[in-house]
This record gives C-alpha cells, sequence and structure tokens, in this order.
C-alpha cells in the first residue's frame, strides 16, 4: 500500500537502525507521546534492538487509558437504557471504570454497538427516531474534528435524538504535566504525528523552547519512528534542543486549517480530568453553549461523579514514563488483558497490553530501570 | 493512537462544503469518506482518513524525499545532508 | 441387583464467580474461550477418547478407524459475499475431518430456525448445504428441525456431525509436532472475518470481499497419497491463524518460529484491516490451513498446494525449533522476534 510499505522496508528500517547507534556515545531517555506510536515500537521490537543507546518511555498518548472512570461508568449508564443505542469505537468496549464495562452490558442484552465513524451514527439516528443515539467521543485533536462534523451535521439537520458523551483530551498539556514534574527524565519527546498533522507544531515548538529539549514530529510506522528517533538523539548528542518535524509528507507548520476551524466552531477548551494523572487545566474539549443539546451528559442529567476507586494499578506511573509495566506487581499475574486491572492493559494501544502481548517471557529485554 | 491510513481519492461528491464526499481507495478496497476537512483535496490526491474523516492531504513528493534521504544516512555522528 | 455407578462429577475448575455470564469472547475463539474448554468441558467430559486440542476425535470401531467431529454455525449475518450460513456449515464440517486425516463420508445437520425466518431463505440455505455436499463428495444422511420463539434465535442456526474414515497409518495430531517440522500455509489469511464483518453496519466497503469458504479435504488427501510425512494439520476458523499455532504449540510443547513478512495476505484484506485497524493474523478464515510436515517435504507440500489452490499463495511461513516449548514467536518486519499470544476475546475494530 502507498505511502505504507515504503516506511516498513526492512532495509531502510535497518539502516536507520545502525545510524542511530554509530550518533554518539550517550544514552538517552526518549518517549514517545501516542499509543499507536508505543504499539509499533513494542510490536517491532524496536525498543530492545536500540536498548544500548535509548530507553524508551512511554507516555500518555491512549485515549482510551485516559478517559475517567467516571466517564465510563456514565457510559455503562447510558448504554444499559432501553431507550438509547449506544454507540463507540471498539477501543472502549471492554474497559471497566468502577463498575461493568460496554461490552457486558451487551452481554446483558444493551444495543450497544461498534462503529468505525460517528458519522454512521447519522443515519442510525434518522432509522431509529424513537431512540436516543449516544456516541462515546473519546480521542485526542485527531478525532476531535469528525466529532465535530457529525455534531455539526446533526444540527444542520435538525436530528434531536441524537448527542455524545465527550471524553475529548488535547495533548500538550499532559506533555507540560510530564516535563514540569520533579522527577521527570524525559530528554527527548515523540510528537503525535496524526495529532499535529490536525493542530499543527506551534505549541510542540513552545514546548521544545520552554523545556529545553528535542521535540521530533514522528509518524507511525517502524521507518518514520527510527527517523524520529535518529532526529532526536542526533540533537540530544550535539546539545541541541528544538522542534524538528519527521513525517513531513503529512504534517505542515500551520496544520489543518479547516479541521481546526471545524473544531473550534463546535468546541471550546475546558479542564479535564485524566485517568491516571488528574485534572490538567486546559486539556479538555467540550461542546459550545450553541451546541450543549448534543451533549449526553446534560441531556441525561449525569452527575459529576467523585474520585476512581483506587487499585493495585500503577497505570498512573505508567503513562508519566515513570514505570515500566513489568514493573508493577500485578503485571501479567493479577493483571491481564483477560482480566485487566487498569485502562492500560485493556486498551491495545495501552503500554501494558503491548507489554503483555509481545515481550512479557523477553527477560533479558531491558524492560526495566 | 489516532490511527489514519492513507488513500487516493477516485471520485469527488461535492454536495455543498458542508458534506463534501468522496471515494477514496485504500490499497484493494475503496470507501466513503468526508472530505469537509481537506477542502483544497481533488481526484487522485492522497489524504490521510481517520474514523471516516479525511484530516490532512499526503504529499507524495514529500514522501519521496524521506526515502531519498533516509536510504544515504549513513553510520556517522552528523549528515552531511541536513534534514530540512 | 446390580448399582448403576456412581456419577462422581469432577470439580469443575472454571470460575463462575469471575464470568457469571456467558459473554462474547467466550464464543471468539481466543484465550477465553480456551478457558471455558480446559475448565469446563474437558474435566466434566473426562473420558479416554475425549479430544478437546484436535479438530475431532480419532476412534477405533470395530477395526476401522474413524474421525468424528461436531460443530455449530451462528455467523450473522446468514448471508454473506462468498457464501452463507449452509455453506459454512458443509466445509467446516468436512474440514475439521479433515484435518484429521480423514475422507469425509457422512453428516448429520440440526436446524434450529427462529419464527419469522423466511422460508425462502431457508431454502437457499439448503440449496447451498447440497451444492457443497456434491462438492466435497459427502452425503447429508440426517439432521434435525426445531423453532423457537421469534426474539429468541438470529434467523437460523445449525449444528452438525461429521463421520470419516482414516485410510493410512499416519499418526496427524498435535504429539507428532518435530523441531524441523515446517509450517506451510495454503493460501492468504483474513478474508471470511472480513467478508463478514463488511456485512455489519458502518463498516461496509464499496469494494465487494468474499469469504474464502471451501473444502480442504481434497488437498490434504493430496498430500497424504504423495506420501508427504505430515504431522500435523490445523484448519484456521476464529481466532486465526494465530490461534491455531498458539493451540498447536501449547498443546504440542514445542516451539514454533514464523516470520510476518512470509504470510500472505490479499491487497483488498490488507486494505480493509488497515484502515479498521485489525491485525490479519487474528481475523477468521473458512478455506485455510496450516501444515506442519517434516522438513524434507517442504518443498513439495507447496507445490501440491498450489496446484489445488492455485494463485492464492501457498507458502512456508515458519518452522517447529527447540527453543522455548510452548511459545509462537513471529520475526516482526525489522527482524526482531516477539511473542505471539491469543487474544482474549473477539479482535474489535479499533480508532487509536
Amino acid at each position: 500500500m502507498k505511502f505504507l510499505d515504503d516506511f516498513r522496508d526492512p532495509a531502510l528500517a535497518e539502516q536507520c537502525t545502525k545510524a542511530i547507534l554509530h550518533l554518539g556515545t550517550g544514552h538517552w531517555k526518549i518517549m514517545e507521546v501516542c499509543g499507536g506510536q508505543t504499539h509499533a515500537i513494542i510490536k517491532n521490537g524496536i525498543d530492545r534492538i536500540l536498548a544500548d543507546r535509548v530507553t524508551l518511555l512511554h507516555g500518555p498518548g491512549c485515549p482510551v487509558c485516559v478517559t475517567p472512570a467516571e466517564l465510563i461508568d456514565q457510559a455503562v449508564t447510558l448504554a444499559s437504557r432501553e431507550d438509547v443505542i449506544f454507540c463507540s469505537f471498539g477501543d472502549m468496549l471492554r474497559v471497566r471504570g468502577g463498575g461493568r464495562d460496554l461490552l457486558s452490558v451487551k452481554a446483558a442484552g444493551g444495543d450497544v454497538r461498534t462503529l468505525y465513524s460517528p458519522l454512521d451514527c447519522l443515519h442510525i439516528a434518522r432509522d431509529n427516531p424513537q431512540q436516543e443515539v449516544v456516541f462515546f467521543a473519546i480521542g485526542f485533536e485527531t478525532t476531535a474534528p469528525v466529532s465535530a462534523c457529525v455534531v455539526r451535521q446533526a444540527c444542520q439537520h435538525g436530528l434531536r435524538n441524537f448527542s455524545i458523551l465527550n471524553a475529548h483530551v488535547l495533548i500538550p498539556p499532559a506533555i507540560e504535566t510530564i516535563l514540569s514534574a520533579p522527577q521527570n527524565q524525559v530528554q527527548a519527546l515523540l510528537a503525535p504525528g496524526h495529532v499535529c498533522s490536525v493542530t499543527g507544531c506551534a505549541e510542540y515548538e513552545r514546548l521544545s523552547i520552554e523545556y529545553g529539549i528535542p521535540i521530533v514530529i514522528t509518524g507511525f510506522e517502524p521507518v518514520d519512528i527510527l527517523q524520529g528517533i535518529h532526529m532526536a538523539v542526533s540533537q540530544l548528542e550535539q546539545g541541541q534542543a528544538r522542534m524538528e518535524n519527521q513525517y513531513r509528507r503529512v504534517v505542515q507548520y500551520q496544520g489543518n486549517k479547516a479541521a481546526q476551524a471545524l473544531v473550534r466552531q463546535v468546541f471550546r477548551v475546558v479542564d479535564r480530568n485524566w485517568r491516571g494523572l488528574g485534572v490538567i487545566p486546559g486539556s479538555g474539549l467540550a461542546l459550545r453553549e450553541e451546541y450543549e443539546e448534543y451533549d449526553a451528559g446534560k441531556r441525561f442529567g449525569l452527575a459529576e461523579s467523585g474520585a476512581e476507586a483506587s487499585t493495585s494499578c500503577i497505570a498512573n506511573m505508567v503513562l508519566q514514563g515513570r514505570r515500566k509495566p513489568p514493573d508493577c506487581p500485578a503485571f501479567a499475574d493479577t493483571c491481564t488483558p483477560e482480566r485487566p486491572l487498569g485502562a492500560s492493559m485493556v486498551s491495545s494501544e495501552g503500554a501494558c497490553a503491548a507489554y503483555f502481548r509481545y515481550c512479557r517471557n523477553y527477560k533479558h529485554a531491558n524492560v526495566t530501570e | 493512537m489516532c490511527l489514519a491510513v492513507p488513500g487516493r481519492i477516485i471520485d469527488l461528491n461535492e454536495d455543498t462544503p458542508f458534506t463534501r464526499t468522496g471515494q477514496v481507495e485504500f490499497g484493494g478496497v475503496v470507501r466513503l469518506v468526508n472530505l469537509t476537512a481537506v477542502p483544497e483535496a481533488k481526484v487522485g490526491d492522497y489524504v490521510l482518513v481517520h474514523a471516516g474523516l479525511a484530516i490532512s492531504l499526503v504529499c507524495p513528493e514529500e514522501a519521496m524525499r524521506t526515502i531519498e534521504y533516509l536510504s544515504r544516512l549513513e553510520n556517522t555522528a552528523e549528515n552531511e545532508e541536513d534534514w530540512l | 441387583m446390580m448399582e448403576k455407578p456412581k456419577d462422581q462429577a469432577p470439580a469443575c475448575p472454571f470460575p463462575m464467580s469471575v464470568y457469571p455470564v456467558v459473554t462474547m469472547a467466550h464464543g471468539g475463539g481466543g484465550s477465553i474461550m480456551r478457558r471455558l474448554i480446559d475448565e469446563m468441558f474437558a474435566p466434566l467430559f473426562d473420558n479416554p477418547d475425549f479430544e478437546c486440542d484436535h479438530d475431532g476425535a480419532r476412534l477405533s470401531v470395530a477395526g476401522a478407524q474413524l474421525a468424528f467431529t461436531t460443530d455449530s454455525f451462528v455467523v450473522d449475518p446468514v448471508f454473506f459475499p462468498g457464501g452463507d450460513i449452509g455453506t459454512l456449515a458443509v466445509y467446516g464440517t468436512v474440514n475439521d475431518l479433515a484435518m484429521c486425516g480423514a475422507k469425509p463420508l457422512y453428516l448429520s445437520a440440526s436446524f434450529i430456525l427462529e419464527e419469522g425466518f423466511p422460508t425462502e431463505s431457508l431454502r437457499k440455505i439448503v440449496l447451498s448445504m447440497r451444492q457443497a455436499a456434491l462438492q466435497s463428495g459427502v452425503r447429508i444422511v440426517t439432521g434435525d428441525t426445531k423453532v423457537v420463539d421469534h426474539g429468541r434465535g438470529h434467523g437460523v442456526f445449525i449444528t452438525t456431525a461429521g463421520i470419516g474414515r482414516v485410510d493410512h497409518d499416519l499418526k496427524i495430531s498435535q504429539h507428532a509436532v518435530r523441531p524441523g517440522d515446517v509450517v506451510i500455509l495454503n493460501g492468504d489469511i483474513g478474508r471470511h472475518g472480513i467478508a463478514v464483518m463488511t456485512q455489519r453496519e458502518g463498516f461496509s466497503f464499496e469494494t465487494r470481499i468474499e469469504s474464502d469458504c471451501a473444502p480442504l479435504a481434497a488437498s490434504v488427501l493430496r498430500l497424504i497419497e504423495a506420501g508427504i510425512e505430515i504431522h500435523c494439520l490445523r484448519d484456521l476458523t476464529r481466532g486465526g491463524l494465530a490461534s491455531a499455532l498458539v493451540e498447536i504449540a501449547r498443546s504440542s510443547s514445542r516451539h514454533i518460529g514464523i516470520d510476518e513478512a512470509e504470510i500472505p495476505v490479499c491487497e483488498k484484506v490488507r486494505g480493509a484491516c488497515e484502515i479498521l485497524g485489525l491485525d490479519p493474523i487474528y481475523v477468521a478464515n473458512e478455506g485455510r490451513f496450516v501444515a506442519l510436515v517434516a522438513g524434507k517435504d517442504a518443498v513439495r507440500t507447496v507445490e501440491i498446494l498450489d496446484s489445488c489452490f492455485p494463485g492464492l499463495g501457498a507458502t512456508i511461513i515458519g518452522e517447529v525449533s527447540d527453543q522455548e516449548p510452548g511459545l509462537v514467536t513471529v520475526k516482526s518486519l525489522i527482524g526482531v522476534e516477539r511473542i505471539l499470544d491469543m487474544l482474549s476475546g473477539e479482535q474489535l475494530p479499533r480508532i487509536c
């Protein structure tokens, strides 16, 4: 497939790997933010092949992992109603909040539907005028435009039986929380390429200057990630700290203005609670007043619930790159993809799930500090 | 996260700017995609598609430049050719 | 008067407190389903002939070597590109017998029909079964019919049983797998699962993707006739290539290493999987199998399968070694090994 196969080419990957291993002598701690990048790194063994020079820390770039438990409980409450058709991306079906997950609501007879695109909610709503259609709107800045699009189209077509359960979050404030923490060990960052294709690079340039670290906007295929790491290590070896764009075939400095306008029209920035990180100011999106009727929380009068139940899950430490999954005493023991304690083990993009699936038996994989 | 896949626009539907859609080919399959967020895209262009919405154009020239740069990457502390 | 033997039912280790109700994962072909089989069915049905690690049971009856299998078909939608539930019912059962190295002979077919299911649809399904049976050289000799209230049946469910005859001395089972064996796939993977998924709301494409539903017995018998030293056969159904390999590795206590770059995936399936975030290695198939054969017969096996399934990409994908037993490892695109495991339930499309 064009633009995918070239960036999975084994020869190019090998060339890039060798180039990294020959770049200077330092050992560096680099965080990749995005769950898709984590997945590609662990699946392809990039962390292991570079282990002598680079320790890859896994950031909070998995919207499934960071969606607050109480929001998942609200989803379960809505999905359990007989008058609701609850639509969601497949990723959210197995995550538990404080109680059940959406898959068990489906098992008990709830109308829970997996969708590829929220745009399909529009004709589900039209075809089922007696039912309320709710879409679980998770995601970062990459997904906000399609959520904005579906709300705007629902409004334009006068659809009254549709709403979104909003869980949209923004990446830069979360990065800032991590970089400003006293225990922060991150020396360079691989920024999420698809988020930046929408938002542009300016925020990451600011973070790079303010925190004095290299930030490389990176794609998702193995060759992209290796090049991103090469660019980061190159800067680190030369004592540089600037924003660079590896993913130039997709990301432009100014981002996608049309997509940004879509989002701005429908959403406004608010504070948001992140599972495992707490409340981060200015890190979420909420519907603007003129679109508030499409907010499921308001439509169904869902209460803001209290603190999350504590478990032995250390996902918050994993999300901040301060621990690796095998450091957790529950990892692969009481916490497995079958019986997960935290979202990071449920989501296929979660670091814990990636480690469990691809390298839990490899004791020599240099997975602990 | 943010699973997004590149595809080529093979047909455009310009009903209104609100619901600009197109048939996009991904390898061997074709799917209807919302093109509202890429108003400049035309038939033959490559777009990056996430959850049924095209969020960006894909630039073939930049892709080629990246591949060419990487194939000349050497095992040295600095590369003569800058990644600019 | 003789006392009837008391039924001392063994303990059932299946954790009913953890799984108080059945979920879709219990039928997904992954580790949760495996657990249900290993911890509920196996201990409670335990007897010398019970077989839960293979597609069928090998039985010795009055001097004849027979293979016996059963299967149920609940596919939704019942009609999909490339076949229907009837085609699946016949080919699926025939293929299970083929995986035992048997020549399939007779099938039974039981129907659970939902009140309100159109009889014209039923006729189409039965016609498909007739055609599939003719194609496979089997006879459907008995069956049963039940009707359940509307809302309790999902249209139609079909349960089959099949009997085949083993006319050779090869011991085809996971216990025959040895280091040095080569793992061969008869064609590209993922067609059936994608064909069915694209019939679901929201996952359709403009492009038609057909199921690979097909009978496999003839090709297996050709391999046997050619004197290929077959050690194990497994057809790939739910849970995909991954589940089949993991099950073989675990039940044989051998190590299987495969090369990701060698696994054939056709362009349409690849495109669909990329968009939906699915890994083809976990996607269901209905006309594909892996053969673990002695290394010396690898090339001939590929040749024979290529002639039986022209253009589908029959190929060697890996080998059995004496590394860590019970594990399957995959060499990634950049040459690093990772562990291949089953998923816990069915694979869901993802956005992240």
